[in-house]
């Protein structure tokens, strides 16, 4: 059975707690042997809590499977990209030094390139990715688009990136305010303060490191 | 008496804490693996989930999308619990004390123990008096086993001295909420706070210690809500909310006389809601007239600008939802800061309807329903009082015994070490708790456990305060028993037995029971089953506050629990077995056993209480040679005092030892980078941690988590200075100081966790 065409996954990092549930859920999945495939990245641990979970984004035409010099990375018919296969997989690192999210890891141990599959032997089956079914701030939805327009009136999907001159659309969507541009240009991020900073810099301004020292 | 240097390395190679991985993954799912629809073992929430089971054991999880209220979201803690489950280190063996052993304990059977824990409180009873022998009981037993404990304390001991870890963690709400409303229970179910227009959170750090109400808030700002948060440190849910209070830990009732003050000031209150069903207000504002804005920001160290911004966002709003957890309430002026809080709400009069709420957030996995039936140092089955005739004679009546044959009521959980201390305790049963790590000042609580002529813990796994037991009796793990708790709601859920015990561990209930019939004192205590248990519950709590009288367990599995009070009689006196449960409380017209009919809470009057919440000061403000604050709270990946966690491996990599916060201006002073090794100490004890330089705490403040033990434990800083209504401890605010240090010498000999 393919995963439902009208089920997609939707990241919403900024809601994310950093709690690390996806991470530990990741594990718990039957097809990944104990592996985490989920990343918890920290933007900046010094000023800011923020944190952003980072999932496969099963791109339409997957730089990684590209760039693999032993076709061993396969995009499933209904839109998944799976981690390489253990008999083809050289583990040279293209896949991981090319995917412009930085979503492949090498386990070195494996020999073996493993990342995301969107829990595909749950997904092909009808039920929900473990990241997403356990997420306590839905920072990972998995449902169908009438329902995240219902449950986030002010935000929009998006699913193109442009990473300078490489235009990418993808499965997975991120979700972005209303009012943003309909894709995320990355690289025009790179110039970008980040939002959040100017706020703990500034909160305890009037606090004095102790009445008495 | 100093710790040993190094501890005892044959006792941690023995007992733990070790660290349980993935179970084995090459094994294919057999065909007698299944699931168990149960509730995390872990916090308040009880977010329902089911166990993977196969043969005998818990190996892993399925999200249980069905139950209502987290729909298969779980925490980290929740996701890895299943490795709890046949762990190396689970206790299968009674233990004795044994100074000739290398790890401090010899394996005995377990009727053996049982017979010498019996010995010991007849002796010690017999000699010294009934109060001498004191039992300390635990917020994360199942209902069933609290009314047991409560029962055997105070019938058949016949020991005044009973109380439990809630002490640490619930009462300062309970008592707010009793003085204010007549009840003591959350008063809305969660999606209350989908339709809020205005969520104030006081003192609770959702998104690490109640990590799924995290949507709830989340999902109310999709609706429009503005999010206020009052917090010592930018926490992750404080990251985006909207308005942001950073006060100085212990100032949080100043801050609420403030906003009732402006409230007063602007017209921003319910006047017709204050006359109708309210009494105390006239008092309240007059002594709310001296907390200006410039005084109120001067004391909490808020800014007056985000002062007035809070009080007009609260003020006007039309629904609202406020929520607090330990962060007001572990203070010696808990109660006061609780009191401040309700105040607000009951000026606003946005309370007892859709989306207008109110609740704590409790802290242990029945830290609700641990409360209500009996187990506290004051209190009877269905939230009675031990030292009222009347409930004194219903109880009594329900266990067959005379009210003269009840004990007085007892002292809270420290002063039970106080009283060892005196020489009034000598023996002492201990249950699900595990003061040396939790209690604050442990150090005492050392001395203590070393003082005690007798001591027996009952546990699953050899936890730091069993490692001072003359018996070790070994429990039963949340996934060995069955039994319901009540949670943040107020909803009575259902937990599930998975798993049977392993080797001569039995259910606790069973072995309270099997001391009292070796004491022969087992009249009244030869339950069979939970079911049997919970059906004289249900007696029991009929006609109180707390009443469970309609409750089953079916009803609970056909509804997703059941919200208490269910009462199975009528206002009318007719049976109403088919009672649903009280979802939200204090509806208007609604009928209570107190105001029957008077009005929606729970006083004969029917009317809530103002209560005038007055300020002080920390019990210890900072100083010249202590010139730090310290706060302590928890962890995303630890629970409590670590017993379960601090053995998941996992968990413990997550966040493997306690670091300090400390904000980079103190740090630049201190001349401490990230990572460096710093000592914090306070006029108790000190600890030596590694320093997180964060921007998200207050530049006067620094935060350490207590889930560690021995020389990593910030309890042996933390100040036993107690509410003097609830007794609740100081754990957040005392003073220190902190200097730059090196790596500790134990460091190359315990694992994290230990």
């Amino acid at each position: 059975m393919p995963v439902p065409s009208d089920l997609h996954f939707y990241v919403d990092p900024a809601r994310c707690i950093g709690c690390n549930a996806c991470v530990q859920a990741c594990s718990e999945c039957d097809s990944h042997k104990g592996q985490s495939m989920i990343q918890l990245d920290f933007i900046d641990t010094l000023r800011s809590p923020q944190t952003v979970p980072v999932v496969c984004m099963h791109c339409d035409s997957p730089t990684c499977a590209e760039v693999c010099p032993a076709d061993a990375i396969k995009r499933t018919e209904d839109g998944v990209v799976l981690s390489a296969r253990k008999p083809r997989c050289i583990a040279c690192n293209n896949c991981v030094l090319a995917c412009p999210f930085g979503v492949p890891k090498m386990n070195t141990e494996m020999g073996l390139m493993m990342k995301c599959d969107m829990c595909y032997d749950r997904t092909s089956v009808g039920k929900k990715p473990m990241c997403a079914s356990v997420c306590p701030s839905q920072a990972l939805f998995y449902g169908t688009r009438e329902e995240i327009e219902r449950l986030r009136p002010a935000s929009q999907a998006v699913q193109t990136f442009q990473f300078g001159r490489q235009t990418i659309t993808t499965r997975v969507r991120m979700m972005v305010p209303r009012d943003a541009p309909g894709q995320v240009s990355v690289t025009d991020g790179f110039s970008d303060p980040g939002i959040g900073h100017e706020v703990s810099d500034d909160v305890y301004a009037n606090v004095s490191i102790g009445s008495h020292s | 008496m100093p710790l040993p240097e190094p501890e005892n390395l044959s006792l941690l190679a023995t007992f733990g804490p070790h660290r349980a991985y993935e179970r084995d993954r090459a094994q294919e799912p057999g065909a007698d693996e299944h699931l168990v629809k149960t509730h995390c073992c872990f916090c308040g929430q009880q977010c329902g989930i089911q166990l993977k089971v196969r043969g005998d054991a818990v190996v892993g999880f399925e999200p249980w999308y069905d139950f209502p209220f987290n729909k298969g979201k779980l925490c980290p803690k929740g996701i890895k619990r299943y490795l709890q489950n046949h762990h190396p280190d689970r206790l299968v063996r009674a233990y004795t004390k044994d100074a000739s052993a290398p790890e401090g304990f010899r394996a005995l059977p377990y009727a053996q123990a049982i017979g010498r824990v019996a010995g010991e409180i007849e002796r010690i009873q017999s000699t010294f008096g009934k109060d001498a022998f004191a039992v300390l009981s635990g917020a994360s037993l199942t209902t069933e086993k609290t009314y047991l404990m409560g029962k055997f304390a105070h019938m058949a001991l016949r020991t005044a001295n009973i109380d439990y870890n809630g002490r640490l963690c619930m009462v300062s709400a309970g008592a707010g909420n009793k003085k204010a409303f007549g009840v003591d229970r959350g008063a809305n179910p969660w999606d209350d706070i989908l339709g809020a227009e205005v969520i104030f959170i006081a003192g609770a750090n959702i998104a690490e210690c109640a990590p799924i109400t995290t949507d709830y808030v989340w999902q109310a700002r999709e609706r429009g809500a503005k999010v206020i948060m009052v917090d010592p440190r930018l926490t992750p849910l404080a990251r985006t909310c909207d308005l942001y209070l950073p006060v100085k830990p212990g100032r949080d009732v100043a801050l609420f006389n403030g906003i009732v003050h402006l409230m007063i000031a602007n017209d921003w209150i319910d006047r017709a809601f204050i006359d109708q069903h309210t009494v105390g207000f006239d008092a309240l504002a007059a002594h709310v007239a001296e907390w200006t804005p410039a005084r109120t920001a001067e004391v909490t160290g808020i800014a007056e600008p985000l002062i007035r911004r809070a009080a007009e966002l609260w003020g006007r709003a039309k629904t609202s939802f406020l929520m607090h957890a330990r962060g007001i309430e572990h203070h010696s002026h808990g109660v006061q800061n609780v009191l401040g809080a309700i105040n607000m709400v009951l000026a606003s009069g946005r309370i007892g309807r859709e989306f207008c709420g109110y609740a704590t957030i409790t802290g242990q996995a029945n830290g609700q329903g641990g409360r209500e039936h009996g187990q506290k140092c004051d209190q009877l089955p269905g939230g009675r009082d031990l030292a009222n005739p009347e409930h004194r004679a219903y109880i009594a009546g329900v266990w067959g015994i005379t009210p003269d044959e009840l004990p007085q009521p007892g002292v809270d959980a420290y002063e039970i070490f106080r009283k060892v201390d005196s020489g009034e305790i000598r023996g002492l049963l201990s249950i699900c708790f595990n003061p040396l790590v939790s209690l604050p000042d442990n150090n005492f609580i050392r001395k203590m456990l070393e003082k005690l002529e007798f001591f027996v813990a009952i546990d699953f796994f050899m936890s730091e305060t069993a490692r001072y037991a003359d018996i070790v009796l070994p429990g039963s793990l949340h996934e060995e028993d069955e039994g319901t708790v009540t949670q943040v709601e107020g909803r009575v859920i259902k937990i599930n037995k998975a798993v049977p015990c392993p080797g001569e561990a039995r259910q606790d209930w069973v072995i309270i029971q099997d001391i009292a019939r070796a004491l022969g004192r087992e009249r009244g205590l030869t339950f069979t089953s939970p079911a049997a248990i919970f059906d004289e519950l249900r007696v029991a709590s009929r006609g109180g506050i707390c009443d469970y009288s309609a409750i089953t367990y079916d009803k609970i599995d056909a509804h997703y629990g059941v919200f208490w009070p269910c009462p199975d009689t009528g206002p009318d006196g007719q049976p109403t077995p088919d009672h649903p449960g009280t979802k939200r409380l204090f509806e208007p017209g609604s009928w209570n056993p107190i105001a029957r009919g008077a009005g929606p809470f729970y006083f004969p009057d029917g009317k809530a209480r103002f209560n005038v919440s007055l300020y002080s000061p920390p019990r210890e403000d900072v100083d010249t040679d202590f010139p730090i604050i310290l706060t302590t709270g928890r962890v995303v990946s630890q629970f409590l005092s670590g017993n379960q966690t601090r053995r998941i491996g996992p968990l413990v990599d997550h966040y493997p030892e306690p670091r300090v916060e400390i904000h980079p201006r103190l740090a630049e002073h201190l001349g401490v980078v990230d990572g460096d090794w710093v000592r914090v100490s306070s006029r108790r004890g000190e600890c030596t941690v590694q320093a997180s330089i964060v921007r998200t705490i207050r530049p006067d403040t620094v935060f350490i988590p207590y889930h560690w033990s021995g020389r990593k434990s910030v309890n042996q800083l933390t100040i036993a200075a107690q509410d003097p209504i609830s007794k609740i401890p100081e754990y957040k605010v005392c003073a220190v100081k902190l200097e730059k240090s090196t790596a500790p010498a134990y460091q190359a000999d315990l694992e994290p966790q230990q």
